[in-house]
């Protein structure tokens, strides 16, 4: 194995700029990486050796010919197979798009390319980014890098398994309910939420449009900060992206300090339903944030308890709506086509065998909530509390710099255990929601491995609108703390592949 | 609130244009009666004075300046069709007359 595959994306970028390293290289080492691994991760639906070999030699091109690099030239990423690419397939995870190669590039894949980064690949997620264990993906499950025989997060749980396994220093994820932060969390790595609107969803195939924010994961703070400062910014093709300068994250996370800073403890994540290692492991980094010169108050945000069912009626209601475009008549399957039946019937009957049940669970749950006769109860409800839980957020801000709470209740379950029970498995964002139907800006980064089973636990810091450079700050000063007294990343501590 | 039952699964699923089969209808019935049961809660807070929001941010009207831009070709726009006809999606019948 070699040690290239063990370096931070900075230390690789500057490797290659010097020219001590090449960018082939590098990108050879992940691929031999990905080939001694992936039998037993499944981090990937789709592997581009030979274009990933391609871009890392046009980068050492670049190189020779004395053109100065960027800090993440020549550095790999696994790419999140729910945004286009024209030069791999586009799958979201299902069937209903298997092997369909997008005619454009999302604006965060033509951004990756600018930057130099090196695509190696698309990983694994949940159908079209809804689920959180990638159970829900019609190509089979991710497993968790710390324990094959659990769920690595979801939906973005290949591109966390991808990261925490070193098949790639970084990878792209989406976050709509949690889809960054609960994956980050239970492999022990470092997931980001930008503010929505932060980063483009031009090219990222729409789950819920309102709640959609694609974001960067990395194994510490610094890279993530680099590669949400490299694809996020305005981008004319979202009519929802903000036309306002990236916050100073990698300024941010290079000074990593909490001195004078006040941070608010949420009252209503913890006690019942929360495993007691995670709670244990929260409380060991709230004392931390304290001994590092912040004031630490407890703040009580009532709204937040109704976010999960708020949710899971604003996400399908919008779902419903966004895979309406699935109509087996454009692009995509198409069954049952055989000329006596009409597009109504086609369009039913490939629907039925191109979405897997968490899918046509949402979209029916999502058609339910928005018929008349049930639209003010549910959906207009919803959209009421997503007016509180914004209020709660914003009382909060008055009075402390940053909010935290555990990114999760549990550490990551078994994969099979919640499968079939919808219900069970939407707990996992209960921590993660309010900042998407808020839209603030949210970290994850690690803080220890619970007690009674030895694996990852994240913690959650959550800043207002367009103050993604706060997380970075407090994520940063958390991480070096935490790693001079574990005496290194807590991922050196999962046992070997 | 009313349970959901099969029929209204059954009537969902052709508004969602989902063919699903008998025991699908059965499995979903029971899933979505027990999510909807969980997630009517919202109802507890969601008083008449509270404004709803659609949206995270305060964004109203964002155009782009009128220009042409480059655009996909033809080719492309087809690239990914289940069936092409003269430059053009080739659909099944639309209309209910025999073909």
């Amino acid at each position: 194995m070699s040690e290239l595959i063990k370096k931070t994306a900075a230390e690789l970028g500057s490797l290659i700029a010097s020219g001590e390293v090449s960018a082939v290289e590098v990108t050879q080492a992940h691929l031999d990486r990905i080939a001694a691994v992936e039998d037993r991760v499944h981090a990937f639906l789709h592997v581009g050796a030979e274009s990933a070999l391609a871009q890392a030699a046009a980068v050492d091109a670049k190189r020779a010919a004395g053109e100065e690099l960027g800090p993440l030239a020549g550095v790999p990423i696994a790419h999140k197979d729910v945004f286009t690419t024209t030069d791999m397939p586009t799958t979201a995870g299902s069937k209903i798009l298997e092997g369909w190669r997008p005619p454009y590039d999302a604006t965060v894949t033509r951004r990756l390319r600018e930057t130099g980064l090196v695509i190696l690949g698309k990983t694994n997620l949940d159908e079209f980014a809804m689920g959180s264990s990638t159970e829900n993906s019609a190509y089979g499950p991710t497993h968790n890098p710390w324990d094959l025989t659990r769920i690595p997060g979801g939906s973005s749980g290949g591109a966390s398994a991808s990261v925490a396994a070193y098949e790639a220093p970084l990878s792209t994820g989406t976050d709509t309910g949690g889809s960054i932060r609960q994956p980050a969390a239970v492999t022990g790595i470092v997931g980001m939420k930008p503010t929505y609107g932060g980063s483009s969803r031009y090219g990222l195939i729409a789950f819920a449009s309102s709640l959609d924010t694609p974001g960067p994961f990395a194994r510490n703070v610094l890279d993530a900060a680099l590669l949400h400062e490299a694809f996020s910014g305005h981008d004319p093709m979202d009519s929802t992206s903000i036309d306002q300068p990236v916050p100073s994250v990698v300024e941010a996370a290079r000074q990593g300090d909490v001195a004078g800073l006040t941070v608010g403890v949420v009252k209503e994540f913890g006690g019942d339903g929360y495993q007691p290692g995670v709670l244990a492991r929260f409380q060991e980094a709230v004392e931390l944030l304290e001994s590092l010169g912040a004031k630490v108050v407890e703040v009580s945000c009532p709204s937040f308890t109704y976010a999960l069912p708020a949710y899971y009626l604003i996400a399908p209601s919008e779902c419903s709506s966004n895979l309406a475009r699935f109509d087996a008549m454009r692009y995509g399957l198409r069954v049952g086509d055989d000329g006596t039946r009409s597009a109504e019937e086609v369009m039913a009957l490939t629907r039925a065998a191109g979405f897997g049940p968490e899918v046509k669970r949402r979209i029916m749950l999502g058609t339910y909530a928005l018929s008349s006769g049930y639209y003010d109860a549910y959906y207009g409800s919803a959209q009421k509390v997503r007016t509180l839980i914004s209020r709660d957020f914003e009382a909060a801000f008055q009075h402390v710099d940053v909010l935290i709470s555990p990114t999760t209740p549990t550490t990551a379950f078994p994969i099979g255990e919640r499968a079939d029970d919808p219900m069970a498995m939407y707990l996992a964002d209960l921590c993660t929601i309010p900042s998407n139907l808020a839209g603030n800006a949210a970290l994850s980064v690690p803080c220890g491995l619970a007690d009674e089973d030895g694996l990852p636990v994240g913690l959650q810091i959550m800043a207002p609108v367009l103050g993604d450079d706060r997380c970075y700050r407090v994520g940063a000063a958390v991480e070096r703390a935490f790693e001079s007294r574990w005496g290194g990343p807590l991922l050196s501590k999962a046992p070997a592949l | 609130m009313s349970a959901i039952t099969r029929e209204e699964v059954a009537h969902l699923a052709r508004l969602s244009r989902l063919a699903l089969a008998d025991e699908e209808l059965d499995h979903f019935a029971a899933q979505l009666d027990q999510i909807v049961g969980a997630v009517a809660r919202v109802a507890e807070v969601a008083t008449a004075d509270i404004p709803p929001s659609s949206h995270a941010l305060p964004l109203t009207n964002v155009f782009r300046p009128d220009v042409v831009a480059p655009s996909l070709t033809p080719e492309q726009a087809l690239s990914g069709a289940p069936a092409v006809e003269d430059d053009r999606f080739r659909v099944p019948r639309i209309l209910g007359e025999e073909a």
